[in-house]
């Protein structure tokens, strides 16, 4: 194939990685950055959004554009209250001391792919597309879906930038990142605020993987990528910055995308390896990140 | 007279009282053959390394199927010399350091006889090491040509399936003639995915072919658009061969990519669609193509009595799906194995008078003696040429062609297209 096209095609196949990854990754960053809770079990909620979508789609009759807007409302509600639910039994009896929060949301990770091994079963299991248009250029063809996913993920994302800079719950979430005991002074419920930040972080991984999933197939282990990504990503970017986590993912998205379609997919997660470290060494705070005062 | 029957001082009619009693109960025992057999009669155990979960498990689920289907055949029979067989599963997660411990806990806590029905060529890799340290019979079911290659030990056998090295070299001259000569090949990057770039590329050369690119794919992936550009314009025939969970995704993405453009010849290996179903959307594309079967999926017109049975037994329709769900697709070109294994340890069992663990070595010597199988109801794939100095099993390959949804052969290969010179001789290892 010539370079031309080798290269368009490269970059919208860069470009569907770095939407998904940007939701996913912003639901890590939110939990941080106001919690300060890493969340190692945040692959697994993507896992369940997929798993979810796929339950969806055999019990919702009809058509599949039906089945995949009934799955793309319900999935991500559905997992934000199981998130809601394990803030509340488990991360605040711990006090969102960093190190036990991290052994429980791995704990989490563990109880989560298993459940989804005996509720799912171990096979990988495909939802259909809400449509299947094919874009054929003279070149190759291309999935007319995929595009469809990154315009609905760029939306998504507005939609959380909205909320956050221009409502009364992303005000009441901004004033419990800057100060805990402050917010609490002000009346503000802060159980209630961290239950709603970690579903809000869930569920922003769910509604990535309804989107993906009638490109890649639900399957039990599928968790793992995305987390490892969205770590690189919040790192890169910066802990608790939304717009570093953006600019992150379209960087490690597109460079994804190039790297490996040119040269190797192993090549591009070591690039990306490589570049955390450079970061961690050079830019702890990340890219966009404030040092910690 | 004292009324006891045994006295310090014998009376003539007690001494008559225990003979009787004695010459009672040795007649009774003669009665009982467990008794005057010199050969046991306990429960004959096999354990089964079975890819339950992780990436094997579609392969795995209808492993054990068809397993437990061969199973009720031989025990409805009358067992293993007239003994009771019974099989223990046991996950590996399609591991291979789970495999090995698999292995250790089916031998040392389970007490199998012997262990069979590992496929991943990974985990057998992973786990052949521990059987040959247990000295207990391995009998994979695999294609990987580690067994043939001399890679792995004298308690290591692959009785009922054709090796990846076999396979293709029979379908070499095939493709060359009737599809291309410009090869590009897409497989997975492990042992298994080499064994096909290495024998392949080498068969088609042979042919007078030439394999322009190899498109090495983790087995992990799910992401495939972006390696189909690599493939080279000039392409005659794309060779694809692709397992794991994401085999559909492969297939459909290469579907969307080639669209409704020009397209090269496709060859694929029919593990690329196990457990798939041919009339997913988005693999219409496939129509026309061609695929390597080791047992075609669809029952062919000219299927045998001893196939029909089989599929019956496993409870696998004339579409190869399961009969209590259409949507559920069997792992057709694999998992006969798993039975014809079956029936391999019960005619060597039987020949070498294999009575417990201590013969295990005889049961070896007596697969290693054997010249093959002929086409049966043991044997439903076809006739098999063993060579026992290789551990490695030769039988026909098919090549069939999508048309109407449908998968028909269009040619068989014969034995001879499948030979190659040995690479080994286990049977100079000591056991």
């Amino acid at each position: 194939m010539d370079f031309g096209p080798f290269l368009l095609l490269a970059l919208m196949e860069g470009l569907v990685t770095a939407a998904v990854l940007a939701l996913t990754a912003s639901g890590l960053s939110l939990v941080f950055g106001i919690m300060r809770v890493v969340n190692v079990a945040h692959g697994e909620f993507f896992m369940l959004g997929a798993v979810l979508a796929w339950f969806v789609s055999v019990s919702v009759p009809g058509p599949a554009p039906v089945a995949f807007a009934v799955a793309l409302l319900v999935c991500p509600l559905i997992v934000g209250a199981i998130a809601a639910l394990a803030d509340i039994l488990v991360l605040k009896r711990l006090n969102y001391a960093p190190e036990p929060t991290i052994v429980a949301t791995i704990g989490l990770l563990y109880i989560l792919q298993q459940a989804a091994l005996s509720f799912f079963g171990p096979d990988a299991r495909p939802v259909p597309a809400p449509f299947s248009f094919r874009i054929q250029l003279p070149w190759f063809g291309y999935a007319g879906y995929k595009l469809v996913v990154v315009a609905a993920a760029g939306l998504l994302l507005l939609a959380v930038w909205l909320i956050l800079t221009r409502t009364r719950a992303g005000l009441i979430m901004r004033a419990t990142q800057q100060d805990r005991d402050t917010a609490r002074a002000f009346g503000i419920n802060v159980d209630r605020v961290y239950a709603g930040v970690f579903a809000m972080g869930a569920g922003l991984a769910a509604v990535a993987a309804v989107l993906i999933v009638p490109i890649r197939q639900a399957h039990y282990l599928m968790g793992g990528d995305p987390l490892l990504l969205s770590f690189i990503v919040v790192i890169i970017g910066g802990l608790g910055s939304l717009r570093g986590t953006l600019v992150a993912a379209l960087l490690i998205g597109l460079s994804d995308g190039v790297i490996s379609t040119f040269f190797a997919p192993t090549l591009a997660k070591i690039l990306a390896t490589l570049l955390v470290a450079m970061v961690l060494v050079f830019r702890p705070q990340g890219l966009f990140g404030k040092r910690a005062p | 007279m004292t009324g006891k029957l045994i006295t310090t001082t014998p009376t003539r009619r007690s001494l008559l009282k225990g003979l009787a009693l004695g010459t009672g109960a040795i007649a009774a025992g003669s009665a009982l053959p467990r008794f005057v057999q010199a050969q046991s009669s306990a429960t004959i155990k096999l354990g089964f390394q079975v890819h339950r979960t992780g990436i094997g498990a579609s392969y795995g689920r209808w492993y054990e199927r068809t397993a437990n289907a061969a199973l009720k055949v031989i025990n409805d029979g009358g067992g293993i010399n007239g003994r009771p067989v019974e099989l223990i599963f046991e996950d590996d997660g399609t591991d291979p350091k789970r495999g090995a411990e698999v292995v250790e806990k089916l031998v040392t806590q389970a007490k199998c006889d012997m262990i069979l029905g590992t496929l991943f060529s990974h985990v057998v890799m992973g786990s052949a090491p521990r059987a040959g340290e247990l000295k207990v019979p391995y009998l994979v079911c695999s294609e990987g040509h580690h067994v043939a290659a001399g890679a792995l030990n004298r308690w290591t056998l692959q009785p009922s399936i054709t090796d990846v090295k076999s396979q293709v070299k029979s379908m070499a001259p095939w493709v060359t003639a009737n599809l291309g000569k410009k090869v590009t090949m897409v497989f997975p990057d492990y042992a298994f995915g080499h064994d096909h770039r290495d024998y392949f590329t080498a068969a088609v050369v042979a042919q007078g072919g030439e394999v322009i690119k190899q498109i090495a794919i983790p087995p992990t992936e799910t992401n495939f658009t972006r390696y189909f550009p690599q493939i080279p314009n000039d392409t005659e025939v794309l060779y694809h061969v692709m397992v794991g969970p994401a085999v559909l995704t492969f297939v459909k993405e290469m579907g969307e990519f080639y669209g409704s453009g020009a397209r090269p010849e496709i060859f694929g290996f029919i593990d690329s669609l196990e457990a798939v179903s041919i009339d997913s959307p988005g693999l219409e594309f496939l129509e026309g193509t061609h695929f390597w079967e080791g047992y075609p999926r669809y029952k062919q017109a000219d299927a045998s009595e001893h196939e029909t049975f089989y599929r019956a037994a496993v409870g696998v329709d004339d579409n190869g799906a399961s009969v209590s769900d259409p949507t559920d697709v069997s792992t057709y070109s694999h998992m006969f194995s798993t039975w014809e294994t079956l029936f391999v340890i019960k005619q060597m069992m039987e020949e070498s008078g294999y009575q417990s663990t201590t013969d295990r070595q005889a049961f070896v010597e007596a697969l290693e003696a054997t010249a093959g199988f002929d086409e049966s109801q043991e044997h439903p794939q076809g006739p098999k040429i063993f060579n026992g100095k290789t551990h490695q099993v030769f039988g026909l390959q098919s090549i069939t062609n999508l048309a109407e949804g449908k998968l028909t052969r269009v040619h068989q290969t014969t034995m001879e297209d499948g030979f190659y010179p040995d690479e080994t001789d286990y049977t100079t290892q000591s056991f």
